[in-house]
């Protein structure tokens, strides 16, 4: 039984399932840390690490936790991970760590972790549980640092802390504070919804144009009509 | 200002936990459609606040102290089983008022701002009754910041936006500008 191949259980989670630009799963840490590059990326390391290391334990034993108690069970799997992400990245790099705070043990609800395991890890083998983690933490680290780079470089004028524009640069210094994180993922959003509004407007309109053309030579075979179509002025 | 009316009140505008920490934001995208719902899912959220801010106490007290590196995974087991116990419990005394918050109870359980209170209150070292005004504050915040969401999103049904805006981009640039709003209250931080 293979519904997917394992380049799928791979790529899905990086664009067509992207945790959080199209699933809006796990919302709270990507916009509580995201006010420069360099906790973006430590956070969304973190996660990967959780979501792996959980993956693949839910994946090892998930004939031996009975199904009644499978959600705590998990949940027990995902805090101990956590716990060791929390105390390591305390004892590697106390600087990052307090910058996060306490969204280093909030990892634990985030819920895309647990809706992979509900989802996925705990029907799959190992292999692929592996990947699909994989895919969908990096999936999830590229949306933090895409939010991460805008806030960085329109807040502080800074990308991973080298000043860009000089010191006649006024940052925004909005982007950097809450509102920013708002701001941001929803002009990111928006700009996402118009590009997939787009797509298939443009197919139908090259379909439309097509047909309307074929139409067109076909109706001027037969007789003059002067009437262009209106198809055009729609689709632009 | 006495400490404990500063500490509710900064936990509910200041430092509100949807639009000024980004805790709480799931409920806050996905139940802010209806006030009524917004105000249902407030109250069962502050509920379970209180109780966790009880609880958490109790076990900084007695047993954490002797293992801190069992925070997290006490911490989650204690919420988890606590909404469990408040489900049944309402369950068993009003059939009624569990109709009423009906799916929104489980769901608290991975509502981040539960934990995000247990670990603000270990790590500011409140004491019970601290904890408590911080759990009402933070509370009624989420609830005033889901009251708000949902009556501008009752309006904007009837509004005429572009149709790439019909979805989660609009509720995030209301929600960017609520946030706005609520960083004017960061001057009474100075008054004090």
């Amino acid at each position: 039984m293979r519904e997917t191949t394992q380049q799928e259980d791979f790529l899905r989670g990086i664009w067509r399932e992207n945790p959080v630009l199209i699933q809006m799963l796990g919302l709270c840490p990507a916009l509580a840390v995201t006010n420069n590059v360099e906790n973006s990326l430590a956070m969304g390391l973190a996660t990967l690490f959780v979501l792996c290391g959980s993956s693949l334990l839910v994946s090892l034993c998930q004939r031996f936790i009975p199904g009644e108690i499978r959600i705590s069970a998990y949940i027990l799997i995902i805090a101990t991970f956590v716990t060791v992400a929390d105390l390591s990245l305390q004892a590697l790099v106390p600087d990052i760590h307090k910058a996060l705070g306490a969204f280093i043990a909030l990892i634990v609800v985030n819920c895309m972790i647990l809706g992979r395991q509900e989802a996925f890890a705990s029907k799959r083998p190992v292999g692929r549980a592996l990947l699909d983690a994989l895919g969908t933490g990096a999936g999830f680290s590229i949306a933090l640092v895409m939010l991460g780079a805008v806030r960085e470089v329109l807040g502080s004028g800074s990308f991973l802390g080298v000043s860009l524009f000089g010191p006649s640069y006024e940052p925004w210094i909005v982007m950097i504070l809450p509102p920013g994180g708002f701001l941001t993922l929803g002009v990111l959003l928006l700009g996402l919804a118009w590009w997939q509004e787009r797509r298939p407007d443009r197919i139908e309109a090259s379909q439309r144009r097509q047909a309307g053309s074929q139409e067109a030579i076909a109706v001027a075979g037969i007789a003059t009509s002067g009437r262009p179509t209106p198809t055009r002025g729609e689709a632009g | 200002m006495s400490e404990l009316s500063w500490i509710f009140l900064s936990a509910m505008v200041v430092n509100n936990f949807t639009l000024a920490l980004f805790l709480g934001l799931c409920p806050f995208m996905g139940v802010s459609a209806r006030v009524e719902t917004a105000l249902r899912m407030g109250a069962a959220n502050i509920f379970v606040l209180v109780l966790t801010s009880l609880t958490v106490s109790f076990l900084n007290a007695f047993i954490l102290e002797r293992a801190p590196y069992l925070r997290i995974i006490s911490f989650i087991v204690v919420i988890a089983s606590l909404v469990q116990i408040v489900e049944t419990v309402i369950k068993k005394v009003s059939p009624t008022l569990f109709r009423e918050l009906g799916i929104y109870l489980p769901l608290i359980t991975t509502n981040c701002a539960i934990l995000g209170l247990a670990i603000f209150q270990t790590n500011r070292d409140y004491n019970v009754f601290e904890g408590l005004a911080f759990a009402l504050g933070a509370g009624f915040g989420l609830t005033l910041a889901l009251v708000l969401m949902a009556s501008i999103r009752e309006e904007t049904e009837l509004a005429d936006v572009p149709s790439i805006a019909r979805g989660m981009g609009l509720v995030l640039i209301i929600a960017a500008s609520l946030s706005m709003g609520f960083m004017g209250f960061a001057g009474l931080l100075s008054s004090t």
